[in-house]
């Protein structure tokens, strides 16, 4: 007990915490990914302390660890109303590839990586994930390079993402239905 | 006679309607033009998730006194979009304080034609409910602008809606705008209603897919 006080003790200076979420999803694939001594070492290398995963409707479930020296501490739920609490308090988000999760990430300006589901039918979800990847506002992995990406990922490089904007869709839908621009 | 008259509705009839079909065609698309319009009456699909988010997006920015009344449509099985919807019209009416705003909107669920991994034999019974359904609400609500983004909800509404102008019944302007997670290809909903020219307006999000459909407007991100 005294022992783990002394750990959240230490770990409440330099807690870094790594955020994995599938959303409403079933990804077991990315849940079992992070769950590899590989990526886990990879993370700890980068000087992050604490993994938690949000792991959705998947069947996988991922090993606990109190996070003793050397290793990562790893905690995990199913669902929770509080993703935007995690988003916030985390200081690394790895995420499914579904647009709200990733534009939520963005817009509270958290480092990303997208893992796209490559079991899903139509896949076209990897289009945006690569497209904002390109514009280098995410890094984009798949489940079995997601060790590569992050031993390699340098996240200086990483730009804002600047959030959009519907007004020019307003503006067309107000002219061709008549209304006067103001 | 009576065979020359039947010969006569054969042919006459679907000249008249592939006609009228022609005409509505080449109106759609084309500004409503109206002199000084007050406001249209407006049919809001709800796709879910991230198609919510974005719908609620342009909502916001969308001058709510031009697009009174609201009508909200989600699909029967996504309970998180109205709720969100309900969210939005209640924030409005608290910041304008005004009772007109929390009258001038309405929620309704639609059935689904189709759930993920459905059977293809049992779907063409539920594709026919939920025609039948979309046909009795479109004509219920008689929207004049129809907004959505996908997913398949949208679909029927916006068939009907045209058959709607076709028959002469009701006249809607329907724009959609494909969901920003399509940055290549359109959504097989984008691609129906723009190969079928049944939506007024396609506004895409990314300036790779304006280039492949040249009759979409690009309008940048709306998340």
């Amino acid at each position: 007990m005294a022992e783990g006080g002394a750990a959240r003790g230490r770990g409440a200076e330099a807690k870094r915490v790594v955020f994995v979420t599938v959303g409403t999803t079933c990804f077991d694939a990315l849940v079992r990914a992070v769950d590899q001594q590989e990526v886990k070492q990879g993370l700890l290398a980068k000087g992050y302390t604490h993994l938690i995963i949000q792991m959705g409707r998947g069947t996988y479930i991922p090993t606990k660890s109190e996070g003793e020296t050397g290793s990562l501490a790893v905690d995990y739920f199913t669902f929770s109303s509080s993703i935007a609490d995690h988003l916030r308090s985390a200081s690394l988000v790895i995420s499914h590839a579904g647009s709200g999760s990733i534009f939520e990430t963005l817009r509270l300006c958290k480092p990303l990586i997208v893992v796209v589901n490559e079991d899903l039918m139509d896949n076209h979800q990897a289009e945006l994930a690569e497209e904002l990847a390109e514009r280098k506002h995410l890094y984009c992995a798949r489940p079995q390079t997601l060790h590569q990406t992050i031993s390699e990922m340098n996240l200086e490089s990483l730009l804002p993402y600047q959030p959009g904007d519907a007004t020019p869709v307003a503006k067309l839908i107000n002219r061709f239905l008549g209304f006067p621009e103001d | 006679m009576a065979l020359g008259m039947a010969l006569g509705v054969c042919i006459i009839v679907p000249v008249l309607l592939l006609i009228r079909v022609a005409y509505v065609l080449y109106r759609s698309g084309k500004p409503v033009g109206a002199k000084s319009p007050k406001s249209y009456s407006t049919l809001v699909v709800l796709g879910s998730g991230g198609h919510t988010a974005e719908m609620i997006n342009l909502l916001l920015v969308l001058e709510k006194h031009r697009f009174t009344p609201r009508y909200y449509i989600a699909a029967a099985t996504d309970n998180m979009s109205l709720q969100k919807a309900r969210s939005l019209e209640n924030s409005w009416a608290d910041k304008g304080g005004d009772k007109i705003a929390k009258i001038a909107a309405e929620y309704m669920q639609i059935y689904r034609s189709r759930e993920v991994g459905q059977s293809y034999i049992t779907s063409v019974w539920t594709t026919l409910v939920a025609l039948a359904h979309a046909l009795w609400l479109m004509l219920r609500i008689r929207p004049q602008v129809i907004l959505c983004n996908g997913p398949g909800t949208c679909i029927p509404l916006c068939m009907i809606a045209f058959l709607l102008k076709v028959l002469g019944i009701g006249w809607s302007s329907i724009f959609y705008v494909e969901s920003i997670a399509r940055v290549r290809r359109l959504s097989l909903s984008g691609l129906i209603l723009y190969k079928l020219r049944v939506a007024d307006k396609f506004f895409v999000q990314w300036p790779q897919l304006q280039r492949k459909y040249p009759r979409a407007d690009y309008v940048g991100c709306l998340m």
